[in-house]
């Protein structure tokens, strides 16, 4: 049994504590708003916040998880991973989707280490974040977007 | 043209029979059960012939009681954003607030059929252009059965009410009003309108052609939105089927005892696989297990091979310079022996995967009596007979559920259903294993990559003949790839005299006045399995044609776009429409910031027109695509928010395959796996972009698709302008150029 603190609520996984967080989230806990896109992390669709760091879950072990953990579905929890919601929304910026779970996770964490990001702060921590339909100029312009509601 | 549905009727009498939802069936179905205005209609109706409707069986509006709109979708959702135009179309005529619509995705059903090609799918960039006047026509229909569903209870005639934003109102007299809601029940058990009108003045529409956002985002930024690998049944377990590393190859021995040894692993077995292979499932309490389990599983292949893809490519440059199946043959065969000059070029270019951020699943809830399917399917009604024939049920007792996909691009469209077919056979094994469950199958990204059912690889050559003053005199074109139509029902209406149609279009219907056109094709046999993949044949048609006309207006010293614009056929107006808009809003006849070179190209495609003018930038031999001004002419804009994302998102798409996008094989076997190897376009790859809709009253075209084919040119032309290296090859490699 391993016990978790998923968006504030204490929880226990029964499974291998080398299973990693995001199939504990997904197939142990029923939390199914984070993805599984590569298994490898290198799409950034499982991305979820440990300890306020951003994370691949698909390639974590619930062993090695020690702090907090913070899915998709607690974003709105936070001030700031409600205005890069709400950006995200007023930009229109989702097609299928199902990166944006993902993206919305890495996008959040960007702007609570950095206030005012740069272009290239914003290039360079969503570029692990792989979108096939292509909203990546919208996601840019709801990152800044949600950055100035939060100045 | 109702040709898929007369495709279908050939494969055999087993599986013709139309699937029909009862209306019972339907209403549990949906959870509507207990009241609301539902509407049916068996066929597309035109205001014309509304006559000609028929009541449920089915049904596209539910009204609830505090006037809830839903609307059923009869297409996939994946990202186009049709479960948001679709219903922008019945509210319209419904007269209802936007704010209280909801969209759902339908089940498979003859009743949402595409009116045109009469089976229920999605794909060929037509949802919107083919439930253009269906849409509206059911939501005029519903609006004048909420009226007369007043006026019987009013006790006045019909012609004396009105409408608001989901009410009935009664302009004169007692001056009452009601709401839909309070009206649907009354208004469900009235005859259907034997005549609808629908509004002839865009002018008057108040949501159609406006910028209007998403239904779906809310889901899809907190994560509530249900995609296919999201839905789960209790009891359910997880299957990963191991395929064989060749297509159709087959076990020759296989042992499971370590992998059975995981904990959570409920069973491994041999099962038919796609081809005429087999492979081995693995049968677990969820992924992890599985994917451990499959990792330790020591499987003995029989013997097989296939293509290696240098080696493939060598063969078809070869017959590249031979004439195939006549395609197109104008005027004399031989100018091109006679032309002063010629500008000769072999074009090439890979398999490419789908790769949709979402790997295939499905859900399988198999009985003795019924089979039960949720999954993001293109092809509802393809698919259903497809699990009815391989779990030996009747089509009728299969319910498909369509869940939202993240993603498709064409790989959710086969007309050979292999996951599917593949996960029946995994739950029919484990009914044999004793394991009475529902199944997830879930593909990993590696079976995705190395899944097959590919864009085909493509070799093109074009003689193009000159005369002295550098005018075309003649265009000499061959074409060498795999038949994706080939084998399918599709095959009988797309392909003939063996030609493939996917493969020449974009080529024999050029807008432009090739004089002496010859256009030939070869279709190898190869044993790699291929696919539509967004904008099937013009994702290679569109780089060889603009790239050439780009060649020749440099050898006739003339700008790009002028020199396209006086090749143009005078009936291609619409071509000619797109080019100015773009060159108006690039600043094409500005200066080229330094250090950057520009370009452009232009394609027709599903029945709208897209160009792009790009500015790139070379950096030791790696392409930069900073900025892209697209231009579209789709006919009327039903939502200018969706067509503006779907022009960047086409865009990207083709910009992804001419940056990176390559699948090869050695002896049959795949080489890319992941990401990490099949490298797609990332958020700091995108360049700036702008898109320009043509404004027009024409009926929607397709929108999905048409800016994928002229992006990889356009870049390809800026290169050239940039550095004078012609790329011809994808993915590009600029050390190789």
């Amino acid at each position: 049994m391993t016990r978790l603190t998923v968006n504030g609520k204490a929880v226990e996984v029964d499974a291998d504590p080398a299973t990693p967080l995001l199939w504990a989230l997904r197939d142990n806990l029923g939390m199914t708003g984070t993805k599984f896109g590569c298994g490898i992390a290198a799409c950034g669709a499982c991305t979820v916040h440990v300890g306020g760091q951003p994370v691949r879950s698909c390639v974590t072990p619930i062993s090695s998880v020690s702090g907090p953990v913070t899915t998709i579905e607690g974003a709105s929890g936070d001030r700031v991973g409600k205005a890069v919601q709400d950006a995200w929304i007023k930009h229109d910026v989702v097609q299928c989707g199902y990166c944006q779970s993902g993206q919305i996770m890495a996008a959040t964490a960007l702007l609570k280490s950095k206030k005012n990001p740069s272009e290239a702060d914003i290039d360079s921590a969503l570029s692990g974040n792989l979108c096939r339909c292509g909203t990546y100029a919208r996601i840019r312009a709801a990152v800044k977007d949600a950055a100035r509601t939060l100045a | 043209m109702r040709f898929l549905e007369n495709a279908l009727r050939t494969q055999g009498a087993a599986r013709l029979v139309p699937v029909k939802l009862n209306r019972r069936e339907f209403l549990k179905a949906t959870g509507a059960a207990g009241g609301g205005l539902m509407l049916g209609f068996a066929f597309e109706a035109t205001a014309q012939d509304a006559k000609k409707m028929v009541f449920p069986p089915s049904s596209f509006i539910r009204i609830a009681p505090d006037g809830t709109t839903t609307v059923m979708v009869n297409r996939l959702e994946f990202g186009q954003g049709v479960s948001t135009a679709l219903p922008m179309l019945i509210a319209e005529e419904l007269d209802c607030e936007w704010s209280k619509v909801r969209a759902e995705l339908a089940p498979a059903a003859e009743v949402y059929a595409d009116p045109g090609f009469g089976i229920q799918m999605t794909g060929g960039s037509t949802s919107v252009a083919s439930s253009w006047k269906q849409y509206r026509v059911i939501g005029s229909s519903a609006r004048a059965m909420l009226v007369a569903a007043a006026a019987q209870q009013w006790g006045v005639d019909a012609s004396k009410l009105d409408t608001r934003n989901g009410f009935v109102i009664e302009p004169a007299g007692q001056k009452r009003r009601a709401s839909y809601g309070s009206l649907a029940d009354a208004a469900a058990k009235l005859p259907l309108p034997t005549r609808v009108g629908l509004k002839a003045d865009p002018a008057d529409y108040f949501i159609i052609g406006r910028p209007t956002r998403r239904l779906d985002s809310q889901e899809k930024v907190n994560g509530s939105a249900q995609f296919g690998i999201d839905k789960t049944l209790p009891n359910m377990r997880v299957a990963l089927l191991v395929h064989p590393p060749v297509f159709g190859g087959k076990v020759a021995a296989f042992d499971p005892t370590k992998a059975r040894a995981v904990k959570g692993v409920e069973a491994v077995v041999q099962v038919p696989v796609d081809r005429g292979g087999t492979g081995i499932a693995i049968i677990a309490k969820g992924y992890w297990p599985a994917k451990t389990a499959r990792d330790v599983l020591d499987i003995k292949w029989e013997a097989a091979t296939g293509p290696t893809t240098a080696d493939q490519l060598k063969i078809y440059r070869e017959l590249a310079l031979q004439p195939g199946l006549p395609a197109r043959s104008d005027g004399d065969a031989a100018a091109v022996a006679q032309a002063a000059k010629r500008i000769e070029a072999v074009y090439e270019f890979p398999y490419l995967a789908h790769a949709p951020m979402e790997p295939l699943n499905a859900v399988i809830d198999l009985k003795a009596d019924a089979c039960t399917v949720w999954c993001g399917s293109q092809f509802q009604t393809i698919d259903q007979l497809a699990i009815a024939t391989a779990s030996g049920l009747k089509p009728e007792q299969v319910t498909l559920n369509t869940m939202q996909a993240g993603g498709g691009f064409g790989r959710r469209a086969n007309p050979s259903s292999d996951y599917l077919v593949e996960g029946v056979n995994i739950a029919k094994a484990m009914k044999q294993a004793g394991i009475d469950a529902p199944v997830k199958i879930i593909w990993s990204r590696e079976d995705d990559i190395r899944g097959g059912y590919y864009r085909p690889l493509f070799v093109h050559r074009v003689v193009a003949g000159l005369d002295a003053g550098n005018a075309l005199r003649s265009w000499n074109h061959t074409i060498v790839g795999q038949s994706i139509l080939k084998g399918t029902p599709f095959e009988k209406y797309l392909v003939k005299d063996g030609v493939d149609s996917s493969a020449t279009e974009g080529v024999v219907d050029t807008p432009y006045r090739l004089p002496n056109l010859q256009v030939s094709v070869h279709h190898p046999e190869v044993n790699v399995p291929v696919l539509w993949w967004r904008s099937v044949g013009h994702s290679h048609t569109a780089f060889v044609m603009e790239s050439m006309v780009d060649e020749l207006a440099r050898a006739a010293k003339q700008d790009p776009i002028a020199y396209r614009l006086a090749l143009l056929d005078p009936k291609h107006a619409r071509v000619r429409g797109v080019l100015q808009l773009v060159r108006d809003k690039s600043g094409w006849t500005g200066p080229v910031p330094k250090g950057r070179g520009r370009g452009v190209a232009v394609h027709e495609s599903f029945g709208s027109i897209v160009a792009h003018v790009v500015e790139v930038s070379v950096d030791k031999n790696t392409i930069r695509v900073h900025k892209v001004t697209s231009a579209i002419d789709c006919g009327f804009a039903v939502n200018p928010l969706t067509v503006e994302a779907q022009v960047q998102s086409a865009m990207a798409f083709g910009l992804s395959a001419a940056l990176h996008g390559q699948i090869t094989l050695k002896d049959g076997v795949v080489q890319q796996s992941n990401f990490a190897d099949y490298p797609v376009l990332r958020l700091p790859e995108m360049p700036e972009i702008s898109v320009h809709i043509v404004p027009s009253k024409a009926d929607p075209s397709g929108v999905g698709e048409p800016g994928t084919p002229p992006i990889a040119p356009a870049v390809a032309n800026a290169v050239f302008a940039l550095t004078g290296k012609r790329l011809r090859k994808l993915p590009f490699d600029l050390a190789q150029a």
